[in-house]
């Protein structure tokens, strides 16, 4: 008979071992998944792990390991910072569309003047505007009790219908011969999110991304507000009676996380992305939950994850041309991984025994 | 603009069938949740029940026979949240959460080969003679068989739950699990059973809207129904009447919405479109405050030995 014992401690070891042994039982059943869909398996997981980083376009696709990560990491760092605490914020892709159009739209605001501080005030408002976006829920929770995971959610909603409506009016390019989407930064230097060393993939996002990780790891493990949240998480009573306000923690964490959300929103648009347009958002912002969980909420983790999960995605690009891959086989494979994450967690805090009990 | 282009009858009518979706969908949820588990996966079973109820109805020719492909989808794809949640422990929102994103990426998957067919048209109920009668007629009686299936679905779980030994039991579950497990009930296996049932309530809902309400298959084309009626669940305070009335508002505000689109009012079609998830949060706004009727485990992992 197999049961389960509870570990008096979280073993350290699983908590390491957990995420790698979920990465590789996906490969597993992932290829299992490409065979049935006529699919070399094998083949097909070389070219979503290995052609992106040492395949012979290499050179092409690693930069791309950087523009796909940032937005990753930047999201899943500030929404770690909330799972931690266990306040769920799963509406990051509002905030991200939010971030966009706010950035976007002080950027066209000046056009075409040239000035060095556009870009500035550009990442100001993109922050501003992914914070404000999060805090409509942060409000609600604290002064009414609302449920933040389903408001931050239909807030997603509403963020697509907005840059819908955006995309076809308010920020439609004049020039754009009637085509929705505004006007490409890329061709505004002011405002173009420009990669700092030709070749690389390295743009001012990455920057953000990597004082996000450090920010986040000082304030988690050195902090008193990074301990408010670790206790909050994992003992609310005790928190409250060791003097945590329930209500300052929650704005933060969803106000932190709307605004890490909002800058990579903010850095998209005026990089990589270009320009607003209807299908501006592939899902970030629900990736980026993966890439919290994989990373175990915390923020070295997560700098590995999202490397991860954007080789994930430009290996699936790949396949998806060279092999025919549905694109829709890569969501799989991701919501896969999620899976094997939690179910193996229970290693972490269980011991299976394999045997029948003493009665206790 | 022009508002005399409304069937006033007629919008009844589609109220009703709108709304459809959302009530089988929420009186799943509703279940599990008075069971004490928060699935937050409805979503995903949802789009996953669209897409196994079109595959079936378009191999196979009959509507009745993709209903009840979607139902098993559904409560197939929930036992892996039932796995997650009952045997691996594993926290019930990031597992909700997981089974959404899985759910999206497989129907996606499976229903690639099928977009743009029309599938085969489910018929009304042969209610003939009483679907004439003015006005009462195509309100009451002019619908397919899944709205009537839908009504007798939230009766009769209002009568378990509220009449029966099982209801009893499942609710000694969802208020309070360690003295459910002391009398001896299986409390896993009980929530197991509560969770595969919201599956195939919400896969039945999700084949609705790909089967009747579109009818067509695109993907992600349940456009976050499955989270409406998650709020559903708290806006009817777990209790099933109400979760008919609720159902009945947002159906209500989402067929408007499109009928007002039609008939080319002055506010901008993105705008309209947006106003179910902006009432749906007000709704919450309002209701949030009574949190008392909420089921004592709910969202609480059961080990026996804690």
């Amino acid at each position: 008979m197999i049961r389960l014992e509870a570990r008096p401690q979280p073993s350290q070891a699983m908590a390491y071992a957990t995420p790698v042994l979920a990465v590789v039982l996906t490969m597993i059943f992932g290829g299992a998944l490409f065979a049935v869909l006529g699919k070399d398996p094998v083949a097909a997981i070389a070219t979503i792990f290995w052609e992106p980083i040492f395949g012979e376009f290499a050179f092409f696709y690693r930069p791309q390991l950087l523009i796909k990560g940032a937005p990753l990491v930047l999201i899943a760092i500030g929404l770690a910072l909330g799972f931690r605490a266990g306040i769920w914020n799963i509406g990051a892709e509002g905030q991200y569309i939010v971030g966009a159009i706010c950035g976007a739209a002080v950027g066209l605001a000046f056009y075409p003047t040239e000035s060095a501080l556009i870009f500035p005030l550009m990442v100001l408002a993109g922050a501003l505007g992914g914070w404000a976006w999060a805090m409509i829920p942060g409000l609600l929770k604290v002064k009414f009790g609302t449920n933040e995971i389903l408001v931050s959610l239909m807030l997603v909603y509403v963020a697509e219908q907005l840059l819908a409506s955006m995309s076809l009016g308010f920020l439609k390019n004049p020039e754009g011969f009637g085509f929705p989407g505004s006007r490409n930064l890329q061709q505004y230097p002011s405002a173009h999110n420009a990669e700092l060393i030709a070749e690389t993939g390295m743009h001012w996002g990455v920057v953000a991304a990597l004082i996000a990780v450090i920010f986040a790891y000082v304030l988690l493990s050195r902090h008193r507000l990074g301990f408010a949240i670790r206790v909050t998480g994992e003992a609310p009573r005790a928190a409250r009676f060791g003097g945590v306000n329930p209500g300052r923690l929650i704005l933060f964490c969803l106000g932190m996380s709307g605004l890490l959300a909002g800058l990579a929103g903010m850095f998209e648009v005026s990089g990589p992305s270009g320009q607003i347009s209807i299908d501006f958002n592939v899902g970030y912002g629900f990736t980026a939950i993966i890439v919290a969980f994989l990373g175990r909420l915390n923020p070295l983790g997560i700098v590995a994850a999202g490397l991860l999960m954007a080789l994930t995605y430009i290996g699936g690009d790949i396949a998806q041309s060279q092999l025919g891959l549905p694109a829709a086989a890569i969501q799989v494979f991701q919501g896969m991984l999620l899976f094997f994450l939690l179910a193996l967690d229970l290693l972490t805090n269980y011991r299976v025994r394999i045997g029948t009990a003493e009665v206790a | 603009m022009d508002l005399s282009a409304i069937n006033p009858v007629l919008l009844i009518a589609a109220m009703i069938a709108a709304s459809t979706p959302i009530l089988l969908a929420a009186i799943g949820e509703l279940v599990v949740e008075r069971a004490g588990v928060l699935n937050l996966g409805v979503e995903g079973m949802m789009i996953t029940g669209a897409v196994c109820g079109f595959i079936i109805t378009v191999n196979s020719g009959s509507p009745t026979v993709g209903f009840i492909a979607a139902a098993m989808g559904g409560a197939v794809l929930s036992l892996l949240f039932a796995f997650l949640t009952q045997v691996a422990l594993a926290n019930q929102v990031a597992s909700g959460l997981a089974l959404t994103l899985f759910g999206l990426g497989l129907s996606a998957l499976m229903g690639q080969s099928y977009v743009g067919i029309k599938p085969p048209r489910t018929e009304t109920t042969p209610l003939g003679p009483l679907a004439d009668i003015p006005v009462i007629g195509p309100i009451v009686f002019g619908h397919d068989l899944i709205v009537y299936l839908g009504l007798v679905i939230i009766a009769a779980t209002w009568a378990v739950l509220k009449f029966t030994r099982a209801g009893l039991i499942l609710r000694a579950v969802g208020e309070n699990h360690d003295a459910a497990h002391a009398l001896g009930y299986k409390v896993k296996r009980i929530r197991t059973l509560a969770i595969m049932f919201g599956g195939a309530c919400a896969g039945l809902g999700g084949a609705y809207i790909s089967l009747i309400r579109v009818p067509q298959w695109t993907e992600g084309m349940t456009a976050g129904v499955g989270w409406i009626a998650l709020a559903l669940v708290v806006f009817a305070s777990w209790k099933p009447w109400r979760v008919l009335l609720g159902a009945y508002l947002f159906g209500g505000i989402t067929q408007l919405q499109l009928n007002l689109q039609g008939a080319g009012v002055a506010i901008p079609v993105e705008y309209l479109a947006m106003s179910p998830y902006i009432v749906t949060i007000i709704v919450l706004v309002i209701l949030s405050a009574d949190k008392s009727r909420a089921p004592g485990s709910l969202g609480r992992t059961f080990h026996a030995s804690s």
